[in-house]
């Protein structure tokens, strides 16, 4: 066991944990914060994809005692107050989530890119999401929430079902 | 016969975007799903799967794996009941053959279930696995279909008396079909040419990201409860009562929200273990499969191969075509007659004529379970026929749109196989009571470029065009049904419960739709339960394309004698005729001055009246209208690597009146991502030893966003007056023309037909090189 000191969505966590633990499983069953999902575990689906120190990551390839002293924000930590983000608002009004087992993940993955590129293209944002899967959209209505959030709206393909 | 021309529609309910039901929850990442809250003491159990494909489990020692701290339990096939059963998850009478119990005492495939463990945490659950000792007879694997075929001294099931296996005991044929109508043989030797190609269809896996999972308990009265991420919660009591010998009074099965089906969610894949385990523990039982266990021991699409021999004249008319189809249904015949009935049934209709044949061979292997997926058969069928066509007109000389403008089924048109083909018997007569297909042919047409191919992007890529049409149903008819409850409560809000199963694609939303808009109230005012089976009424399951069409009935209904109630309660207060009390927009009233909001007279209903406005109705439908799609892939194929770019792809889909068209197209755009992978990567790879040699998804890719095309959906409304608001099925269709259309656009571009999908570079370039030799 390892004691380890974490922030998650602001909140300064302090628990013992086993060195092998993961991250996503530490979210998950340590702390209860069960909106990172679990898809493959092995770094392949996206869904477990979470902000380390700013930085997007699979919290199923990351152990718990390397996030020690670092700061992690899940999906959790977006909606504030009762109110979704902007990024989760335009996901729903676009059609974007389907069975939401992908959502958590895509949605912290276009956090990081949007934190880093306000204004992306088509490209950058089909990049950006390249590591999360979805089987059910065929994508198309995420990158339109992407680009809603992003407050592009013109041109071709933009906004259906605004 | 229900025909619902006559409902109200035209108000703001239906045919709009609103929010999804559940968005806000699932954008937030609540806790929803199955995996995402579990009760106190709860195991966790895992599987021993047999390294073997084919193997008799002579003996298990688990007592060192019991020794371990920890190790709450582990069973094996001598302690369990061999009660035969399918784990296919269908109505009851079951079409699937029973030839599964739940621990066999030999295993069919690698990976099928040898012992299971339950631990204290997953850890020790895993590590208890490596100290179980089993004694095997390992048997010789029947990998190959054709050799399944040939031996009949290696049997995959060798039951005396297994119910439903076509030739039971006696070969490794699990089903059998053989339908005609008219004589196909005696009218081929009419025609001006006979045109007979071979195509084969790959084993591919339906990867909703959400894996299989189960959690069941007994709750304060003894009774066992099963949380779980299924299509079928009422199938599930069922096939649970009987093979677990419990009363279905004494089963709750509980289906919170699911990541993702597909079809692979209809089949019992695990709910049995954690129940037996839980009965035998008398405590909480959680199991979920590793994306590993999902590409080996879940369910495939079935393997076909696929002799298409079509009798034509030289003006294009098709006078007769003959469908023979070998396919492979692994270690267990879940769906095996009824996927394959449907790769003809769903796809030979298309182009109707005097004589058409189907045949076909499904047999057992020792190679992973195939089963239910999105499509169910017409995938496969759709492939071979839309490929064909192309080839037919290649040798007739004519442009492959005009032979198939020329044949394609027409408004009033009979299918002429629905009465000798339904589900796994005798069906029911269709006849075409609503079509788009001429309208989405031509949009597809014009959004695709059809008559103005463009050039390469570079001059050393080559250029194609493809299509092709697709049809399948609406349910299926005569015995896919649902029932749907409706109460009022005070403040003018309605539960609804239904027993139709939202495993994503927003069933939930489009039934409170349709409940609000029967009852002129707004969406927002109805509250949906769905898919409990002690506080919900049936629902047969999310499967068959049929909640929209189906389940929408029975909420319809169900809202239409609640407001007859109120009506009833509206005109007794103001002295007027029920007749005339009209709903909308919150409100009743009855001319200009009778008037009350929904709220006034809810409570007048229960506080004055003293009566529940409530009521609970069943819809079943006799017809399963075909939803139709016209599909277009637009490809660049570069001929010194065989990789193929697919630039662009339309869809233009005929799903009748869509509810909620943005879901709709999302239902669209996903089958055609799903689709993409079927037609260019996704295998699932199996050795001759009955190893999948990809299990996992970096070897076993699914599309990412940056494969996906420049994608064009378009819907093509139409009025099916069997269907509630003139709705039909959006979610399979769109998935089975993808395939061919970029098929026939890679062979358009390089004149080469591959026959064989996924068209991996590797397969092009050679077929590339063969063509030029």
């Amino acid at each position: 066991m390892m004691r380890i000191t974490v922030t998650v969505n602001g909140q300064v966590y302090e628990r013992d944990v086993p060195g092998h633990r993961t991250l996503l499983h530490f979210l998950r069953q340590d702390l209860g914060l069960t909106g990172s999902k679990e898809g493959c575990g092995a770094g392949e689906c996206g869904a477990c994809t979470v902000l380390l120190d700013g930085h997007s990551v699979n919290a199923c390839l990351v152990l718990a005692p390397e996030v020690d002293g670092r700061c992690v924000e899940t999906v959790e930590g977006q909606a504030k107050d009762g109110k979704l983000s902007t990024i989760q608002d335009a996901f729903n009004r676009n059609h974007a989530v389907q069975c939401g087992f992908c959502t958590s993940g895509m949605v912290m993955s276009v956090q990081d890119l949007l934190v880093r590129t306000p204004k992306p293209s088509d490209d950058d944002i089909k990049e950006a999401i390249e590591g999360n899967f979805c089987r059910c959209t065929g994508y198309l209505q995420i990158i339109e929430a992407v680009r809603d959030a992003s407050g592009r709206t013109e041109g071709k393909g933009g906004l259906k079902h605004a | 016969m229900t025909d619902f021309v006559n409902n109200r529609a035209g108000g703001a309910q239906v045919g709009r975007n609103v929010t999804k039901i559940d968005a806000f929850k699932l954008a937030r990442g609540e806790p929803v799903y199955t995996d995402d809250v579990h009760p106190a003491g709860m195991l966790w159990a895992k599987v021993l799967g047999s390294p073997h494909a084919h193997a008799r489990i002579l003996d298990v020692d688990a007592s060192r794996a019991l020794a371990l701290p920890g190790v709450v339990d582990v069973a094996w096939h001598r302690q369990v009941k061999p009660i035969l059963h399918t784990r296919a998850g269908q109505s009851h009478p079951e079409p699937s053959p029973y030839d599964t119990v739940i621990m066999p005492d030999k295993a069919r495939h690698m990976g099928d279930r040898v012992a299971i463990v339950v631990a204290e945490t997953l850890a020790i659950a895993e590590q208890a696995l490596g100290l179980i000792d089993v004694k095997y007879e390992v048997l010789p694997a029947l990998t190959d279909m054709d050799e399944a075929l040939a031996r009949t001294d290696v049997l995959v099931h060798e039951v005396a008396d297994p119910r439903g296996i076509a030739e039971g005991g006696r070969s490794n044929v699990a089903a059998r079909i053989d339908k005609q109508v008219g004589d196909v043989s005696a009218a081929l030797k009419t025609c001006d040419h006979v045109v007979e190609r071979t195509y084969w269809l790959p084993r591919v896996q339906a990867s909703h990201i959400e894996p299989h999972v189960a959690i069941s308990w007994l709750d304060e009265d003894g009774r066992l409860v099963v949380r779980t991420s299924t299509q079928v919660p009422f199938h599930l009591r069922r096939i649970l009562a009987r093979i677990l010998e419990l009363k279905e009074a004494d089963i709750r099965v509980v289906k919170p929200r699911v990541g993702g089906g597909f079809g692979d969610k209809q089949e019992m894949v695990m709910e049995d273990i954690v129940a037996l385990m839980t009965l035998r523990t008398k405590r909480p039982v959680r199991l979920e499969f590793t994306r590993t266990e999902e590409l080996t021991s879940a369910r495939c699409r079935h393997p076909q191969r696929i002799v298409m021999t079509t009798g034509v004249m030289n003006d294009g008319t098709i006078i007769a075509n003959r469908m023979n189809v070998t396919a492979d249904t692994g270690a267990y015949g879940s769906h095996a007659l009824t996927v394959q009935g449907n790769t003809g049934q769903k796809v030979l209709p298309m182009y109707p004529c005097a004589n058409i044949h189907f045949q076909v061979t499904c047999l057992y292997t020792n190679n992973p379970i195939s089963g239910a997926f999105r499509g169910y058969g017409a995938p496969q069928g759709c492939f071979a026929l839309e490929s064909h066509i192309d080839e037919v007109a290649k040798v007739l000389g004519m442009d492959r749109l005009e032979l198939r403008k020329k044949n394609h089924i027409r408004l009033g048109d009979t299918d002429p196989l629905s009465a000798k083909l339904g589900e796994g018997r005798e069906g029911l007569s269709r006849v075409i009571r609503s079509t788009g297909l001429e309208t989405a042919i031509e949009m597809g047409c014009d959004a695709i470029g059809w008559t103005r191919k463009r050039p390469p992007s570079a001059p050393h890529l080559r250029r194609g065009l493809g299509m092709a049409l697709a049809m399948q149903g609406s349910g299926i008819a005569g015995v896919d049904w649902g029932a749907a409850t409706v109460k009022l409560n005070e403040d003018g809000s309605v539960n609804l419960a239904v027993g139709a199963t939202d495993i994503g694609q927003g069933s939930d939303t489009v039934l409170a739709q349709m409940c609000a808009q029967e009852l002129g109230i707004s969406y927002e005012k109805v509250r949906v339960l769905s898919s409990d089976t002690d506080l919900t009424p049936f629902d047969v399951g999310a499967y068959a394309s049929s909640t929209t069409y189906v389940s929408g009935g029975a909420v319809v209904k169900a809202a239409q004698q609640m407001r007859d109630q109120l009506a009833g309660v509206f005109a007794e207060k103001w002295a007027c005729p029920a007749g005339d009390v009209v709903f909308g927009d919150d409100n009743v009233s009855c001319g200009p001055d009778k008037a009350m909001t929904m709220a006034e007279l809810a409570t007048h209903a229960l506080y004055a009246a003293k009566m529940q406005p409530a009521a609970t109705a069943s819809h079943m439908s006799n017809e399963s209208p075909p939803p139709f799609a016209a599909q277009f892939a637009d490809v660049e194929v570069d001929p010194e690597t065989g990789e193929v770019f697919l630039r662009r792809f339309v869809s233009a889909v005929d799903c009748g009146t869509p509810i909620h068209p943005g879901m709709a197209e999302g239902q669209i755009e996903g089958a055609v991502s799903q689709a993409i992978g079927y037609a260019l990567f996704e295998e699932v790879i199996v050795d001759r030893a009955g190893k999948v040699k990809n299990p996992n998804f970096l070897d076993y890719k699914i599309a990412s966003a940056l494969d996906m095309p420049e994608m064009v959906t378009i819907l093509v409304p139409t009025m099916e007056p069997s269907g509630p608001y003139g709705v039909k099925a959006a979610g399979e269709v769109p998935i089975d023309g993808p395939a061919p259309a970029i098929v026939n656009a890679i062979c358009d571009a390089v004149g080469a037909r591959l026959c064989r999908i996924p068209a991996t570079p590797e397969r092009v370039w050679r077929q590339i090189k063969e063509a030029g030799e």
